[in-house]
């Protein structure tokens, strides 16, 4: 595959699980993700110093089941639309078939005045495999340079 | 703003239970808060020596609102210092953490040494007989303000005033020996988590006070049995009531009785489960039973454990309309691996993404948004397990230690109404 082909797939990977959690399409997004994916949301200073806290970490997609089943049914949350922008998008083909992804994100929130501020902006570090010519995120690592979170966190970034 | 600048609090009962929302918002208030609390006869948490290991270690941190440095010395002994440049104000040390034997100010170069004597300012003496300080200026005269350092069990507390009593004496018996449990051996910080929250910092330790809450906003909390009301647990204060104990114990009620009281107090009847339970497994490790220990130590922080997610969580003002929590997650020198991977499973539960904590962040907002411009006389209600006397409970269906808090900070800001 030719690395601009590559370069496409991840965009248009990045592009739909950002429109997926935007538009609150939380199964569609979680179908983006394998079974034995990791997701992890870190704040930026703890990366820095060696210290592996997370602000969210499913270690299987189950896990990941769990925390949306949550959102929808249990966690109160300041009640917002969500609009990501994701730029920057490379993507590389390692040795071993797996394809290595990186993008800087923005998230903006609006309340429901239609006030908008930005929520947190940071960087995906991804992983993800060729399956039937689309590429499926097992590990999805969010790098949160907002690491003082605003009020709180709930939907994914 | 002055020490002798007067407000009069409005108390329309004696008892707490009923708290004026301006107190909330009031600027000359917080202004007075940074001076008689944070500035005053208090002992604020500022962290754990496990973040300074080595000689030459320092972090910034806060009270209140005013950046401090915190420096592990030579000699290994701890210092603490306002990171505020004697000469200008300006802000010594911008770094969060870092390895150093100076500070040194980028505005001018003064120079500190690491505890926090001032040792160098360029051209002193002037050039070539020109300029320089005035004679009478003395260096020995102009180091960085110095706080008193006390540390129990490992954890980190300073205080401006050489007023305030010993530490052991500030915090209390049940304090004490409750930092002793948790603090039982050498421990690991596993990493931080930070929370900005648009809201008045008395709030925060309203709620870390209030256990009438916490099973009622946290669905995931009471749903999974990390903390109910129907469990075996408590409240218990210190003798100025400033600090406050909710503990609990999982496993003493049963799924069914929650269920059937929860139902008939018409609150949410939880449709959720988990497909993947490991997060929420318990594991014993303290001899007494408790499985929630929430500990609120006036007037800056919360040590907490809930299950095995161990965390001090350090409460930084900024302006009477903003606060930041700073959560230090950590667990045991010898914790095994799979102890390890636990507490940072549980981690999943705690700070501002916490599927139990996280709406704290959201009650506190819309409790400040909806109070802001709130006439002189409205007041909220504090008096779940009831008004009057402010005592020790064996039960969590109260909000009783909030009227704690209150008490102890209105005798520290000169607010108390009389005959209390």
């Amino acid at each position: 595959m030719q690395a601009f082909e590559l370069t496409q797939l991840a965009h248009e990977l990045l592009v739909d699980y950002a429109d997926f959690i935007d538009s609150e399409k939380f199964d569609d997004w979680l179908g983006l993700f394998s079974e034995d994916a990791r997701y992890d949301v870190i704040p930026r200073e703890n990366l820095e110093q060696g210290l592996r806290v997370s602000l969210i970490l499913c270690s299987n997609k189950a896990q990941l089941r769990d925390r949306i089943n949550a959102l929808r049914e249990a966690n109160e949350y300041n009640l917002h639309y969500d609009r990501h922008l994701v730029s920057s998008v490379k993507a590389k083909m390692t040795e071993h078939g797996v394809v290595e992804i990186s993008a800087n994100y923005a998230v903006f929130q609006t309340n429901l005045e239609g006030q908008s501020k930005l929520f947190s902006v940071g960087r995906y570090q991804d992983l993800a495999r060729l399956e039937k010519g689309r590429l499926v995120l097992f590990e999805k690592k969010v790098i949160v340079d907002t690491f003082s979170v605003p009020t709180l966190l709930a939907t994914p970034l | 703003m002055s020490q002798t600048q007067t407000v009069k609090v409005n108390w329309p009962r004696n008892d707490f239970s009923r708290i004026p929302f301006w107190l909330y918002h009031d600027k000359d208030v917080y202004q007075l808060e940074q001076d008689r609390i944070f500035k005053g006869a208090a002992w604020s948490y500022v962290g754990l020596e496990a973040e300074l290991p080595n000689p030459g270690d320092f972090r910034t941190t806060y009270v209140g609102e005013t950046s401090v440095i915190l420096q592990r010395t030579q000699d290994g002994s701890i210092h603490a210092m306002v990171n505020r440049c004697a000469h200008r104000g300006a802000k010594v040390r911008r770094e969060i953490r870092g390895n150093a034997s100076e500070h040194i100010c980028i505005y001018h170069r003064w120079c500190y040494s690491d505890t926090g004597e001032l040792t160098g300012v360029p051209f002193l003496r002037g050039i070539k007989g020109q300029g320089g300080m005035g004679k009478d200026f003395k260096t020995k005269d102009h180091g960085l303000q110095q706080l008193r350092v006390a540390v129990h069990a490992g954890v980190i507390f300073v205080t401006f005033s050489t007023k305030t009593e010993p530490l052991e004496d500030y915090l209390g018996p049940v304090f004490t020996s409750h930092l002793s449990r948790i603090f039982n051996r050498p421990v690991r910080v596993l990493g931080y988590q930070r929370q900005r929250i648009a809201g008045n910092w008395k709030l925060y330790l309203e709620n870390q006070r209030d256990t009438y809450h916490g099973s009622l906003l946290h669905e995931f909390q009471s749903t999974f049995g990390t903390s109910r009301a129907t469990q075996s647990g408590g409240v218990t204060m210190d003798s100025s009531q400033r600090h406050n104990l909710t503990y609990a114990r999982a496993g003493t009620d049963s799924d069914e009785e929650f269920k059937t009281l929860y139902k008939e107090n018409k609150v949410h009847e939880s449709k959720l489960s988990l497909e993947d339970p490991s997060m929420i497994r318990n594991i014993g490790e303290f001899d007494d039973g408790i499985s929630l220990a929430i500990c609120g130590l006036f007037p800056n922080s919360t040590i907490h454990q809930i299950g095995n997610s161990l965390a001090t969580r350090q409460l930084r003002t900024f302006g009477p309309d903003e606060f930041e929590l700073y959560w230090t997650l950590f667990g045991y020198e010898d914790d095994s691996d799979e102890m390890t991977e636990h507490r940072l499973s549980q981690a999943n539960m705690v700070g501002p993404a916490g599927l139990i904590s996280m709406e704290d962040g959201e009650a506190i907002e819309i409790t400040h948004r909806a109070t802001k411009t709130e006439s002189h006389s409205a007041c909220s209600v504090v008096e779940m397990g009831g008004a009057g006397p402010i005592v020790n409970l064996e039960h969590r269906v109260n909000d009783i230690a909030v009227r704690g808090f209150w008490s102890g900070y209105a005798k520290m800001m000169d607010f108390a109404p009389m005959e209390l």
